[in-house]
């Protein structure tokens, strides 16, 4: 039987290479500057994804919420072989902590309807919470099962999975719909199908659409513009080369819920830790002495 | 949900595998006990499992004032569901005002399962927790006594320290490991509340058709920040230092050969040749003179801050900076040079 599975990904930025060319002069990393990648274990969980729908049948759907810039991931996930991508873009979005978000996510979901299985990675590198994918399960009513390390099997409504477990593994069984967390050792993620890059290189959101006739038609005017949008949207549609853009109002969100007015937590502060070799100094062993080590610290950056 | 309170307890969601508590549970009692007698509340446990009579003892020794128990037989082995279920169903009931979770593969399962049930906010591997008051910079609201979750993020390129307002409880997962374990005290008074919660069937989703235990290694590897003890720690307790310090700076623990082989770590946090090759942004010794084997474990250490009553001893030789001293009077002093910059 074919199986309606959804995938969700995160553009995130590249935490674990923290360049040169991204670190300020006072020492801190300016995060602007990472480059933007994909999620690690979220390309597992495409891999997943990718491996179920080869195995059993069925559809995948992308699902991201990000800034328009995010498409590059969800084209990453066309070029390997996902049939549908859903950009979740809006401003009023932005600073939801991990409960705020899963309602965005959950309710997205919800939109696209009918699914059997959700995957997504076990946790985003720019925040390691690992929080997103249980809350969404919560908020969709559905069995979750973190930490996948295999698909073991799928009859029917039946899945079985091998799950991590910390210390040692299990396999559990389920009936489906469930949600699923993929960790980095599930797979070995496939790289870009080359003719499917040719294809779908030109697939586009409106945004990214609306930021390229812009700057191509810059003498008309904006309802030239838009037409002009709307005229390549169309096409790009019949070509199977669009890719569909969401805003909250698109998935009936309830605005508080979203964004900082729906999360929770606050972040009172940030410290920045950010490290440089120096010579040996001796430090007192006094209070002041203790001081002025953790200011010795914060001077050279290695605490901030 | 809960509304905001000032008498409810401070509790620790005490996971067990198979018959016995996780070593973070018992770390995780000590820390709620500080924090509660800060607030002047009692500290509860929900103990969900099966009937065994010391796990509650052993709760009550490590601090603990009301363990909650849940008593059935399809508890034995953790799933979300009903667990998630049990904790939502207790919290509503007793209303605390702080909840918090090991930092394990079910506690990052089943904690997050909680909030979104219960809409509360929720803040992933803490390293250490301090109950401050909190100045709102928007509304300029003075919120008492609440917890910060003090914790690292973005890759640990940064200590990020969460509070949560008004939608409680407040609830954070704790990493393992870095907490200071309290000594038990058998003679400690508490009480043991048989709770029940209506579990049907779909609570329990998941058939379990086979389980594997391994035994457990330490994460040092991925560390950002590591403090290592040695021999010159002296003791087991004071060891603890170890652990407060790592905390403080939302760092792993790790150990020298001599620590290990005195019994006052478990062989997982070993740093060396014959332990883990570490090269973290921040490496602490701290009572550790600095055998070849150790250094040729952590001199590729970006930073390397030595401490040691031996000013000739050789971990001197790869450190950035050293003080030489007793540990037991500078550990406290450092940690508290650090908690006044928050």
């Amino acid at each position: 039987m074919p199986y309606d599975i959804l995938l969700l990904v995160k553009q995130v930025p590249d935490t674990a290479n923290v360049t040169a060319e991204a670190m300020r002069d006072d020492g801190t990393v300016n995060r602007g500057a990472l480059p933007a990648i994909f999620n690690p274990e979220d390309l597992n969980a495409l891999e997943t994804a990718l491996e179920a729908r080869d195995r059993y049948g069925g559809s995948i759907t992308v699902l991201t919420m990000g800034p328009p810039k995010a498409a590059d991931i969800l084209r990453a996930c066309l070029y390997r072989g996902v049939d549908r991508a859903i950009l979740l873009t809006d401003r009023r979005a932005a600073a939801s902590d991990t409960l705020a978000t899963s309602y965005i996510l959950a309710q997205a979901i919800k939109t696209i309807g009918h699914f059997d299985l959700v995957f997504a990675g076990r946790q985003a590198i720019d925040g390691d919470t690992a929080q997103v994918g249980p809350q969404c399960a919560e908020k969709l009513g559905v069995t979750q099962i973190t930490y996948l390390e295999e698909l073991v099997s799928l009859v029917d409504r039946t899945v079985r999975i091998r799950r991590d477990t910390g210390n040692g593994w299990e396999i559990v069984e389920a009936e489906l719909p469930i949600l699923a967390t993929v960790t980095s050792t599930a797979n070995r993620p496939r790289p870009e199908a080359v003719r499917k890059m040719l294809r779908f290189k030109k697939a586009r959101g409106e945004t990214e659409l609306a930021a390229e006739v812009k700057a191509e038609l810059r003498d008309a005017s904006a309802e030239q513009r838009n037409e002009e949008v709307q005229r390549r949207l169309t096409t790009l549609g019949e070509a199977g080369l669009r890719i569909e853009q969401w805003d909250l109002d698109t998935i009936g969100a309830d605005l508080a819920r979203c964004g900082l007015s729906g999360s929770p937590t606050v972040v009172y502060r940030v410290q920045s830790i950010v490290l440089t070799k120096e010579g040996y100094t001796e430090i007192p062993a006094t209070e002041d002495g203790a001081r002025q080590l953790i200011h010795e610290l914060v001077v050279d950056h290695t605490l901030g | 949900m809960i509304e905001v309170n000032r008498q409810g307890e401070v509790w620790v969601f005490a996971e067990q595998q198979d018959g016995t508590l996780q070593e973070v549970v018992l770390e995780l009692c000590g820390k709620a006990r500080e924090l509660a007698d800060r607030l002047g509340v009692t500290v509860g446990a929900v103990l969900p499992g099966t009937a065994r009579e010391e796990l509650p003892e052993q709760l009550i020794a490590h601090g603990v004032d009301h363990v909650y128990v849940v008593n059935d037989p399809r508890l034995e082995h953790y799933q979300t569901a009903s667990y998630a279920r049990i904790l939502s169903v207790l919290i509503e009931k007793h209303a605390p005002q702080i909840v918090l979770y090991g930092a394990t593969a079910t506690g990052r399962d089943l904690a997050p399962r909680v909030a979104s049930a219960m809409q509360a906010g929720l803040t992933a591997d803490c390293t250490d927790l301090e109950i401050k008051d909190v100045t709102d910079r928007k509304t300029k609201t003075v919120h008492e006594k609440l917890l910060l979750q003090i914790r690292p993020a973005f890759g640990g390129n940064i200590i990020a320290t969460i509070v949560n307002y008004d939608r409680w409880p407040q609830m954070a997962t704790v990493r393992e490991g870095v907490m200071p374990m309290l000594d038990p005290d058998p003679s400690r008074p508490g009480q043991i509340v048989e709770e029940e919660v209506a579990l049907g069937p779909e609570f329990f989703p998941l058939k379990i058709l086979q389980r594997h235990v391994e035994p457990r290694t330490v994460n040092l590897k991925g560390a950002r920040v590591i403090v290592s003890g040695g021999g010159g720690v002296g003791s087991k307790d004071g060891f603890n230092r170890i652990h407060e310090l790592a905390g403080a700076l939302g760092g792993a623990v790790g150990a020298s050969r001599a620590a290990v082989d005195n019994e006052y770590i478990d062989k997982g946090h070993q740093v060396g040749q014959t332990g883990t090759t570490v090269r973290p942004a921040l490496y602490i010794a701290a009572g550790i003179s600095g055998a070849v084997q150790h250094r040729a474990g952590m001199e590729e250490s970006a930073k390397i801050i030595a401490i040691n009553n031996d000013p000739d001893a050789p971990i001197f030789s790869v450190a950035h900076y050293g003080m030489v001293g007793d540990l037991h009077q500078l550990i406290p002093m450092l940690v508290k040079a650090l908690r006044d910059r928050r």
